[in-house]
């Protein structure tokens, strides 16, 4: 059990963020937002759409200088900033890379992000770095671990990180208890957030025979600070049945935003990120995935905060 | 510690497994539904292999464009389970993949393409070089008015400034590679020697062909040699080494952070 950082995000549903308070603490806008691509700079700051936040790869902006930085601190001053973790390999047996936590308080000092997010995976063993998610088996040695890594990611860093489930495709057979109960132990103990990617929920299910409305009920949902929504490819394994493919590279599947709704149902408005790492399309098309999720949470109908949020850099 | 111990010997044979494609699966993988867990690894198999290579084919596009898709990622997935990245941070990996390519023997008929290859990965740490102003005008003008003590004159390089100097054509071959998808190339001796700055001008990475002696002064320079002991270096590589058009060219294009004459020694 960690002692409860300082928070960053307050996600609780009953926390006071709800309430209104409109100071950086309150996290992220109750709003849909997009993925900063390099290739979106110029026209998100000529055009500036009327958007939640943008969310970056913490990893991508761990650069000295030039043209990223030149243009995030531009995007910074006029939006919120979820700042998005893939490299930290929560889930790894080897300890956290510290000099990766000073690279990362770097850039949190500098960006003041709403929020800050990590995956339940590894990414690194040895002094490999795989660039991949890779999945872990659901045991009391893994959460021990998995917790130990996370207390020492909001002391270091400061804050209440969020952590978000992920898309796997195989599963361990040292595994004893289920993903969705490991997750809640987790946040449990270290009083981390859930970033829900509803994707992986889709994608994870399918891939694991599971009932994915099963799987958002045994959720704290309370506890969300972000969703994730994003579009997969189809394969299949070796009998035959389907097996998805966490590859950010197409539109929202129909069956990911009925899962979406079902959250918004339960929760109501929640910062919504539409994630499109590969295959990237013209901005316009992903504010119409972001308009169409601003929608469905009713936010744009809303006054809430969120709409005035203008985070100054 | 049993169980951790346990624990890290899982995840070191899936590591292991993820970058050797004749290497069976861990033991302790499952699937729901019976089937043959390597089949579900080879998606992370492929999940990381194949981002690695993407990586690389963005650093390095027209090295793609020359060997074509399939050839590319074929020796691009050689090095990266030969020397997948050692760092979280992506921005770099590959600064080490000309040398692979120099030492990859189904690309030796194309004997220019690792020299290509420097050329794309200093535009690549061009771009994320740290910010520095230019030395100012008039700083310039007072530290050349130095006289007899010219010599004696320190240069600091912008950040993002790197030499390069190949006995192939690499400079006039990438140019060509840069025209828009209908416009044709135009037919380069690849046998010239050639040389270029690469550098970031504000947000812009340019690649300046430049003399073999302005190249051989930035390197002295870099090195750490004062403005004449770098002259009198590139003179020695190139007979024909110009001080004031190569100090031109790099103050036109913001190449210079920094210039002072040390204190006199005291004596």
């Amino acid at each position: 059990m960690s002692s409860t950082p300082q928070a960053l995000n307050h996600a609780a549903t009953d926390s006071p963020a709800r309430a209104g308070v409109s100071d950086q603490a309150a996290g992220l806008p109750w709003r849909a937002g997009i993925g900063l691509k390099p290739q979106h700079f110029r026209e998100v700051l000529a055009t500036r759409p009327d958007l939640g936040f943008f969310e970056v790869h913490a990893e991508n902006y761990m650069v000295d200088g030039g043209p990223f930085h030149h243009f995030l601190t531009q995007v910074r001053a006029h939006y919120a900033l979820s700042l998005h973790g893939v490299g930290l390999s929560i889930g790894g047996i080897d300890p956290l890379d510290e000099s990766h936590l000073t690279r990362l308080a770097a850039l949190i000092e500098r960006y003041q992000p709403a929020s800050f997010s990590e995956h339940l995976a590894w990414s690194s063993h040895g002094d490999a770095f795989y660039n991949d998610l890779l999945p872990v088996p659901y045991d009391r040695q893994t959460l021990d671990r998995v917790c130990e890594h996370i207390d020492r990611v909001q002391e270091r860093l400061g804050l209440r990180m969020l952590l978000e489930n992920p898309s796997t495709y195989l599963e361990f057979e040292a595994s004893t208890m289920s993903e969705t109960a490991f997750l809640r132990e987790v946040l449990k103990r270290t009083g981390c957030g859930l970033l829900l990617d509803v994707n992986n929920v889709h994608v994870s299910c399918t891939n694991h025979g599971h009932d994915a409305l099963a799987y958002l009920r045994d959720l704290p949902l309370g506890e969300v600070g972000e969703v994730h929504l994003a579009g997969f490819a189809r394969d299949q394994d070796a009998a035959g049945a389907p097996l998805l493919i966490d590859s950010h590279g197409s539109p929202v599947d129909e069956a990911v935003w009925g899962l979406y709704a079902h959250v918004v149902a339960k929760l109501g408005a929640v910062p919504t990120l539409l994630e499109r790492d590969n295959d990237v399309p013209a901005l316009q098309t992903l504010l119409a995935e972001a308009g169409r999720a601003d929608i469905m949470m009713g936010a744009q109908a809303e006054p809430r905060r969120c709409g005035h949020y203008w985070g100054g850099a | 510690m049993t169980g951790a111990t346990a624990l890290g010997d899982s995840q070191r044979q899936f590591a292991a497994a993820l970058l050797d494609p004749q290497r069976a699966a861990p033991p302790g993988l499952r699937a729901w539904n019976g089937s043959d867990p390597a089949a579900r690894l080879a998606v992370y198999r492929n999940n990381v292999v194949c981002s690695l290579v993407d990586a690389l084919a963005d650093s390095f596009p027209v090295v793609r464009q020359l060997v074509g898709d399939a050839f590319f990622r074929a020796m691009a997935g050689l090095f990266v389970r030969e020397s997948p990245p050692r760092s979280r941070v992506l921005a770099h990996y590959g600064k080490e993949f000309p040398a692979f390519v120099v030492g990859f023997e189904p690309a030796a008929g194309l004997p220019y393409l690792a020299d290509l290859a420097r050329l794309e990965a200093s535009r690549v740490v061009a771009y994320h070089a740290a910010d520095a102003e230019p030395v100012p005008d008039e700083m310039v003008s007072l530290a050349l008015a130095s006289g007899e003590r010219m010599g004696e004159l320190r240069l600091g390089l912008h950040p993002s400034v790197n030499a390069l100097a190949s006995p192939h054509a690499v400079v006039s071959l990438w140019a060509a590679h840069q025209l828009d998808d209908d416009g044709e190339i135009e037919p380069v001796d690849v046998d010239l020697p050639e040389s270029a700055l690469i550098l970031r001008t504000g947000l812009e990475v340019l690649v300046l062909p430049a003399p073999r002696g302005a190249v051989e002064f930035v390197e002295a320079v870099r090195g750490g040699l004062n403005l004449g002991d770098a002259a009198v270096r590139a003179m020695a590589a190139a007979p024909d080494f110009d001080l004031t058009t190569t100090l031109t060219l790099l103050l036109a294009h913001g190449a210079l952070s920094s210039i002072h004459l040390p204190p006199r020694p005291s004596s």
